[in-house]
């Protein structure tokens, strides 16, 4: 049987791996949207072992909400991109500085 | 080694295969199909979970709706992956120690003495019987217990469906349209023009 220290360090892993790829690939937003995308997955990872060692249905339920909010902030954040393209020809991180932050 | 320990293994080396495969491929297209398989694993990790429900909701819902329209958009853009690439190796020695640093952190606070089998909280549960149905266990707290968040996360997909066309909706001005509401509107005399005039002769 798996221990639920076994799941715990694999979803460890999964956010450590996201916090990297976004470190690595600081210039391409659809890259780093993904890895957001790999974090909330991480994250949800932890949530269901929880909800199954400790026999609560309650974790799931949370789950659906973050797939729900993920759903929608990938829409928007991809919506986001094609209308920073059309205007701006790039999406690369370093180039979109019109806000002078 | 038990069946459930290989299946799990090998679900979580596909998955982080998969996750390395997101981060270091060349190609943004490489990227969002290597996110497709991290799903899939992670979906049958979340089988062994007896979380039947959320793992078809992931295959259906992330892997057929959200990497379908994350593909059109890496695709419908023209980019030069090429001065994408610069400072990868630039930033990957930090990437790599912040990771490592950050996993070696988190693996200590959540690893087997904290949370392992000989915690008595976290005992392996008992696993439920044939006619246990996960969907309708899911159902009944979420539209009775939790019906208000659910509505909330209705109100959210809707914010999200209203605000994707709005931003991405244009009006190109070359373009002719029509109107039907003056389509509709128009009356004879805008139209036509009654000329009265003396008869031709000959």
């Amino acid at each position: 049987m798996i221990p639920l220290s076994s799941y715990l360090t694999l979803g460890a892993i999964m956010f450590a791996i996201s916090i990297a790829g976004i470190f690595i690939n600081r210039k391409n937003v659809i890259i780093i949207l993904m890895c957001i995308e790999l974090m909330l997955l991480a994250v949800n990872i932890n949530f269901i072992a929880f909800s199954y060692f400790m026999g609560d249905v309650a974790g799931q339920v949370f789950v659906f909400f973050i797939l729900t909010v993920a759903a929608a902030e990938a829409a928007i954040g991809l919506a986001i991109l094609v209308v920073l393209f059309r205007n701006r020809r790039t999406i690369n991180v370093a180039e979109l500085d019109s806000m002078k932050g | 080694m038990s069946f459930i320990e290989i299946v799990f293994y090998v679900f979580s080396g596909v998955m982080i295969l998969g996750a390395l495969g997101v981060i270091i491929s060349r190609n943004p297209v490489h990227s969002a199909l290597s996110l497709v398989l991290t799903f899939f694993a992670t979906s049958g990790i979340w089988l062994l979970l007896e979380a039947e429900f959320l793992a078809i909701t992931l295959v259906l819902v992330y892997v057929g709706a959200v990497m379908v329209l994350f593909l059109f958009v890496v695709m419908m853009l023209d980019i030069n992956v090429t001065k994408m690439r610069e400072g990868f190796m630039r930033f990957l020695p930090v990437g790599v120690l912040i990771a490592l640093l950050l996993a070696v952190q988190m693996v200590l606070v959540v690893g087997p003495e904290n949370f392992g089998f000989e915690v008595e909280q976290y005992a392996s549960p008992e696993r439920h019987a044939a006619d246990y149905n996960n969907t309708e266990e899911l159902g009944k707290v979420l539209y009775t217990e939790y019906v208000y968040p659910f509505e909330i996360a209705s109100v959210i997909l809707l914010v999200a469906i209203v605000a994707a066309i709005a931003l991405t909706m244009r009006r190109r001005p070359e373009t002719k349209y029509q109107t039907p509401g003056k389509q509709i509107m128009v009356k004879k005399e805008d139209r036509l023009r009654i000329v009265k005039m003396d008869a031709e002769k000959k």
